[in-house]
C-alpha cells in the first residue's frame, strides 16, 4: 500500500512538473527543424542568411483583376500604407519618388561614390573627356533629368554613381508603377524589418499588408482586386500555420479514433479515461523533455506524437484485456515480460535517431523514446494502483472471433507472401541508389504551385533568389568592404564576360574608406583644379566661367570625411547595407554579395566551376545554396541510412539477447524485414519518391512492428492463441494504425511519408507474422 | 477661257482630292514598304545651357520591324541601339549599358517615335502620340504630341520629315525648349 502511494505520488510529480515546464514551452514551426544542429563554418553562415539574411526577409506583392489604372492606384496607396507602418524597412513598387530622398544623398557624396573618381579625371585630359560625355548626356533627348546638375558636376559622376549602383533586372513600369510583362500585374517588393526567422514578426507584416489591402477594397472601385503575397516570410507563416493544422488534425483524428474504439471494447468510459492515462502520461513527459533538451519544441515532432498515441495506448489495451483475464499478478508474470521486451525494442529503434546530426530528427527519437518509455512505466507501475482489479472488459465480440478464424488460415498466404517480398526484394536491389530522392523540396510544406507561383513572381520582379552567393569574412567592418570590392573587380570581369549578369555588393553603396580616401585624393586643390578646367574646355560648347558651383563642390568634398555607415540613415542604401553585411557574435564581419544569373540562363544557373575559379586566392566562398542545401540533406540522408541500419542492428541484438534462440529470432525477425522490404518496393514502384522521412518509417516499423511479431512469438511457444489476447493484439495494432493513419492524410510531407510508411507496414508486420507463425487455437485462458 | 477655268478648277480640286486623300495610314503603308537600310545623320543640339549647338554626325541603319542602330562617328564614337524593349549604349571605352525602355513611359516615347514612324506602326504610334500629317506623299511631315503627362513633362512634340519612303529629318523639342535637329541622308547602293 505504502508503494502504490509513493507511485502515486511520484506519478502526480512527474505530471505536474511536466505541466509546468510546457506552460513556459514555445511552440515552433520553422525550418530549424531541418537545419543543422552543428554546422560547419560554412553553413553557419547560410543559416544565418535562411534565418536573417536580405533575402529571407523579402515579401512579394501582386495586384490582380480589375484596369491598368485600378492596380496602379492600389499599388501606390499600398505602398504609401506600407512605408508609414514600421514594419517595412522599404516598400518599392517603381515610382520614381522612390529615389528623390537618395538624390540629395547620392549628389552630395558623389565623388566619395564614384567609381570613376582617379587620378587623371581631374587633369586637362581627363576633364575634357568627362566633360565632353556630360555634354552628350544633358544635350541628349534622356539627358533632361541631369540638366539641372550639369554646372555644379559637368563630370556627371552623379551618372556614374547611379548607374554603378543599378543592379538591373528592374521590372517594367506601367502608369507609374512596375507591372508584371505581360501587363496583368502591379507588383511591389517589400523588405520586413523582421527577420525570416522571426515567424511572428513576418506574420505581424504580412497581416499589415492584408489588413492595408482589405482597407483598399472598401474602395468600390477598387473592390474587384485582388492581392497575391509570396516570399520565405509567407512560407514560413503558411507552413506553420499548415503544420499547427496537422497537428489539430492529427491529434482529433487519433484521439476520436482510438477512443471510439476503446469505448466498443471496454464499453466504459472509465475505462477509457484510464486506457488514456499512460499515453497522455508520456505525451506530457516527451514533449517536456523535449523542451527542456531543445529550449523549444517543434511543431512536427507533436504531430508525430499525436500519431504515437497509438502505439502507446497499446500497454493499457494489454493490461486491461489481459490482467482481466489472468489478474495482475497473472499479468505481470506471463505478459509484462514480452511487453517489457516490445518496449525495449521500440526504445531501441527510436533512440538511434537521438544519434542523428539532423535536429528534427534528434527531436523526434528523444519524443519517442521518451513517451514510449513513460506510457510503459505507467501501465505497469500507475495503472494498476489507480484502475484496481475491476477490469470489466467484456469478452471478445463476434468480430474479434471471426478474425482469429481467418487468421489461422493466414498460413496459406506464407508462400504468395514470400514471393512477393522476394520480388520486392529483387527490385530494391536493382533500383539501388536510385529508390532515394535528393529532392529537398520533397519536405517542404511548400506545393509545387506555390513555389511555381513563387518563382514567376519572383523572375517578374527580378528580385534575387539568392542561389548564389559569394561570402566574405573580415576582422572589421573595412576588411570586408575592402574584400567586397577585390571581389567585385574579379567579378566586373565576370559581369563583362557574361557569365553572371551582374552581383549586389554594400561596398556599392558605402565603399572603404581605403577607396574613398584614394577617390578624394584624386580631387585636386582648387588652385590646380581651376586653370585645368579652364584649359580643357577652351573650345567646348560649356563655358569653365560658368563652373564655379563644380569648383566649390570638389573643394569641399576634398575638405569632407569618408563617408560613414552612419551617413546612410534614412536613405535606402542603408537597409542595403545591412542586409549585405552583418557582424558576427564574435565579432567579425560578414558579407553576402548575391549573384544574379546571366539573362536568359537556363534554370538561372551560372557556371560554378568558372566563377570559383575566378575568386580563387581571394578568401572569398562561392556558395550554390541549392548545392549546399542539397549537399546537407544527403549527408542526413547518408546519415539516416546509417542510423536506421544500427537500429535494426539494436532492436535484433536485443531480440536475440532475449529470446536466446535463433529458431525464435528468425521467426520474430523475417515478418519484420519483408513488410519493410514490401512497403519500401510497392510506395518506390508506384511512383513515391522515397526520401528521407520515408527511411525513417521503415525503421519504425521494425520498432513498432516487432511489439507484434513478439506476441506472436509468444503464442507459439505457449501453444495457443486465447481469443483474449488476440482482442488485445488486434485492438493495439488498429490503434497503432490509426495513429499513424491520421499522419498519412495530413499535409505536412515529413508527417505524411511516415504515416503513409508505418501505417501499412505495422498491418504488414501483422499479416506476415501470422503467415509465419499461423497462431494454433488456445485453450480458454491456457 | 471658262473651259480653262474650269479645268484649272478640276485640277485643282483633284490634287486636293489627291491631298486629302494622303492620309496618315497612306504614309505608314509607304514607310512599312522600306527595306531597311543605312544611311548618314548629322544632329544638331541646341541647349540654353550650352554656349553654343553641339553637332555630331554618323551612320544610322534600321533593320524593320523594330532595329535600329544610330553609330556616332564625329566628335566622340558610340553607338546607341535599339532592340525591341531593349537600348544598349556602347560607348567608346568600351562600357555597354542596357536598358528596357518598357520600364521607362519617357523613354519609350522616344524610342517609338523613331521606331515605329519607321516601321510604319500607325497603332504603336498612336500609343504614345496624337498624329498631325500635312505635306503630299512626296514631301510630308508628320507631327508627334506626346499623350502621357510624364512625357509631355519632358518633351513638347517630335516632327518628322520625309520624301516618299523616306525619312529625312527628326526634330524634337523639348519642353524645356533645347531642340535637337537630325538629318538623315540615304546611303544608297550597297
Amino acid at each position: 500500500m505504502k508503494a502504490a502511494v509513493f507511485k502515486l505520488v511520484l506519478w502526480a510529480m512527474a505530471m505536474l512538473a511536466g505541466l509546468a515546464v510546457l506552460t513556459q514551452t514555445r511552440f515552433v514551426a520553422d525550418m530549424s527543424f531541418f537545419l543543422p544542429s552543428s554546422p560547419t563554418a560554412e553553413q553557419r553562415l547560410l543559416v544565418d542568411q535562411m534565418k536573417d539574411g536580405s533575402v529571407s526577409r523579402l515579401l512579394m506583392v501582386a495586384i490582380e483583376g480589375g484596369s491598368d489604372d485600378q492596380r496602379a492606384q492600389a499599388s501606390r496607396d499600398l505602398r504609401q500604407a506600407l512605408t508609414a507602418s514600421d514594419l517595412y524597412a522599404s516598400v518599392q513598387n517603381g515610382e520614381l519618388d522612390g529615389l528623390s530622398a537618395e538624390r540629395d544623398f547620392l549628389l552630395r557624396f558623389r565623388y566619395h561614390l564614384s567609381p570613376r573618381v582617379a587620378p587623371g579625371r581631374f587633369e586637362v585630359a581627363g576633364l575634357r573627356d568627362a566633360v565632353a560625355n556630360a555634354i552628350d548626356l544633358v544635350s541628349s533627348p534622356m539627358g533632361q533629368l541631369f540638366k539641372p546638375y550639369v554646372l555644379r558636376d559637368p563630370t556627371a559622376e552623379l551618372v556614374e554613381v547611379l548607374t554603378g549602383m543599378q543592379a538591373g533586372g528592374e521590372p517594367p513600369t506601367r502608369h507609374g508603377v512596375w507591372s508584371s510583362p505581360d501587363g496583368e500585374r502591379a507588383l511591389l517588393l517589400a523588405q520586413t524589418r523582421a527577420g525570416g526567422a522571426d515567424t511572428d514578426g513576418q506574420a505581424q507584416a504580412i497581416a499589415a499588408v492584408q489588413d492595408a489591402f482589405a482597407r483598399l477594397q472598401a474602395q468600390p472601385a477598387l473592390s474587384g482586386l485582388r492581392l497575391v503575397l509570396s516570399g520565405p516570410g509567407m512560407f514560413a507563416v503558411q507552413a506553420r500555420a499548415t503544420v499547427r493544422d496537422a497537428i489539430e488534425r492529427i491529434s482529433l483524428i487519433s484521439g476520436i479514433g482510438i477512443g471510439l474504439l476503446l469505448l466498443v471494447i471496454c464499453r466504459s468510459p472509465r475505462m477509457l479515461a484510464l486506457g488514456m492515462l499512460p499515453v497522455v502520461s508520456g505525451a506530457i513527459v516527451a514533449a517536456a523533455v523535449v523542451a527542456l533538451a531543445y529550449g523549444s519544441i517543434h511543431g512536427i515532432t507533436l504531430g508525430f506524437g499525436a500519431a504515437l498515441i497509438g502505439e502507446g495506448v497499446d500497454y493499457a489495451i494489454y493490461y486491461f484485456v489481459q490482467a482481466g483475464r489472468v489478474g495482475v499478478q497473472g499479468w505481470r508474470e506471463r505478459f509484462w515480460p514480452t511487453i517489457r521486451l516490445g518496449v525495449l525494442t521500440s526504445a531501441a529503434g527510436f533512440s538511434v535517431l537521438m544519434l542523428a546530426g539532423f535536429p528534427g530528427l534528434a527531436q523526434l527519437g528523444l519524443y519517442a523514446v521518451t513517451g514510449v518509455v513513460v506510457a510503459a512505466v505507467v501501465t505497469r507501475h500507475v495503472l494498476p494502483v489507480l484502475a484496481g482489479e475491476r477490469l470489466q472488459v467484456p469478452p471478445p465480440g463476434a468480430l474479434a472471433r471471426t478474425t482469429q478464424g481467418w487468421l489461422s488460415q493466414a498460413a496459406v498466404l506464407r508462400w504468395p507472401l514470400v514471393v512477393a517480398a522476394l520480388v520486392a526484394l529483387g527490385y530494391l536491389a536493382f533500383q539501388g541508389p536510385r529508390l532515394w530522392s535528393t529532392n529537398l523540396s520533397a519536405l517542404s510544406t511548400v506545393s509545387a504551385e506555390e513555389a511555381q507561383a513563387d518563382a514567376r513572381l519572383r523572375a517578374d520582379i527580378g528580385a534575387p533568389d539568392a542561389r548564389y552567393l559569394v561570402l566574405l569574412s573580415g576582422a572589421d567592418r573595412e576588411a570586408v568592404l575592402q574584400a567586397a570590392e577585390q571581389t567585385g573587380q574579379r567579378l566586373d570581369a565576370l559581369v563583362a564576360q557574361g557569365l553572371i549578369g551582374g552581383y549586389d555588393s554594400p561596398a556599392r553603396f558605402l565603399p572603404s574608406e581605403r577607396t574613398q580616401a584614394a577617390r578624394l585624393a584624386a580631387l585636386p586643390p582648387r588652385e590646380v583644379l581651376a586653370p585645368a578646367l579652364a584649359q580643357a574646355l577652351v573650345d567646348a560648347p560649356l563655358s569653365a566661367t560658368r563652373l564655379g558651383g563644380f569648383l566649390d563642390d570638389v573643394q569641399a568634398a576634398r575638405q569632407a570625411g569618408p563617408l560613414t555607415r552612419a551617413d546612410l540613415d534614412g536613405t535606402a542604401m542603408a537597409m542595403a547595407v545591412d542586409a549585405l553585411m552583418n557582424r558576427t557574435l564574435d565579432g567579425r564581419w560578414n558579407a553576402v554579395l548575391p549573384l544574379r544569373p546571366p539573362h536568359g540562363a537556363a534554370e538561372a544557373e551560372v557556371p560554378v566551376e568558372r566563377l570559383a575559379q575566378a575568386l580563387a586566392g581571394t578568401g572569398a566562398v562561392l556558395v550554390d545554396l541549392k548545392g549546399e542545401f542539397e549537399g546537407i540533406y544527403a549527408s542526413y540522408l547518408d546519415q539516416a541510412m546509417g542510423l536506421s541500419l544500427g537500429g535494426v542492428l539494436a532492436v535484433i541484438a536485443l531480440l536475440a539477447f532475449t529470446l536466446r534462440s535463433l529458431r525464435r529470432l528468425a521467426r520474430v525477425v523475417t515478418p519484420l524485414l519483408l513488410a519493410v522490404a514490401l512497403v519500401a518496393a510497392t510506395m518506390h514502384a508506384t511512383g513515391t519518391p522515397l526520401h528521407l522521412m520515408h527511411l525513417v518509417g521503415l525503421l519504425l516499423i521494425v520498432a513498432i512492428g516487432s511489439n507484434y511479431a513478439l506476441f506472436f512469438d509468444q503464442v507459439q511457444e505457449e501453444g495457443g492463441l486465447t481469443p483474449d489476447l488476440w482482442l488485445s493484439m488486434s485492438v493495439a495494432v488498429l490503434t497503432t494504425v490509426i495513429g499513424f493513419g491520421a499522419l498519412a492524410v495530413s499535409h505536412v510531407p515529413v508527417l505524411r511519408a511516415m504515416g503513409v510508411t508505418v501505417a501499412p507496414g505495422v498491418l504488414l508486420t501483422l499479416l506476415l507474422s501470422a503467415a509465419f507463425m499461423p497462431p494454433p487455437r488456445g485453450g480458454q485462458t491456457a | 477661257m471658262t473651259f480653262r477655268i474650269l479645268l484649272a478648277v478640276c485640277l485643282a480640286s483633284l490634287s486636293l482630292a489627291a491631298h486629302a486623300a494622303f492620309d496618315i495610314d497612306d504614309l505608314m503603308k509607304n514607310l512599312a514598304q522600306q527595306k531597311g537600310g543605312k544611311a548618314r545623320f548629322v544632329e544638331t543640339r541646341t541647349v540654353a545651357l550650352l554656349d553654343k549647338p553641339v553637332q555630331s554626325s554618323g551612320e544610322m541603319s534600321f533593320t524593320p520591324p523594330s532595329r535600329l542602330e544610330k553609330r556616332t562617328l564625329s566628335p566622340r564614337p558610340d553607338t546607341v541601339i535599339l532592340d525591341g524593349d531593349y537600348v544598349s549604349f556602347e560607348r567608346m571605352d568600351g562600357r555597354r549599358m542596357t536598358l528596357n525602355v518598357a520600364s521607362r513611359p519617357e523613354a519609350q516615347a522616344f524610342v517609338e517615335s523613331v521606331r515605329s514612324t519607321l516601321a510604319g506602326d500607325r497603332a504603336a504610334l498612336e500609343r504614345h502620340f496624337r498624329l498631325a500629317l500635312s505635306g503630299t506623299p512626296a514631301e510630308w511631315s508628320l507631327q508627334l504630341t506626346p499623350l502621357a503627362p510624364a512625357v509631355t513633362a519632358l518633351l513638347q512634340r517630335i516632327t518628322v520629315q520625309g520624301k516618299g519612303q523616306q525619312v529625312r529629318r527628326i526634330e524634337y523639342l523639348q519642353a524645356d525648349g533645347d531642340r535637337s535637329e537630325l538629318s538623315i541622308e540615304p546611303i544608297t547602293g550597297p
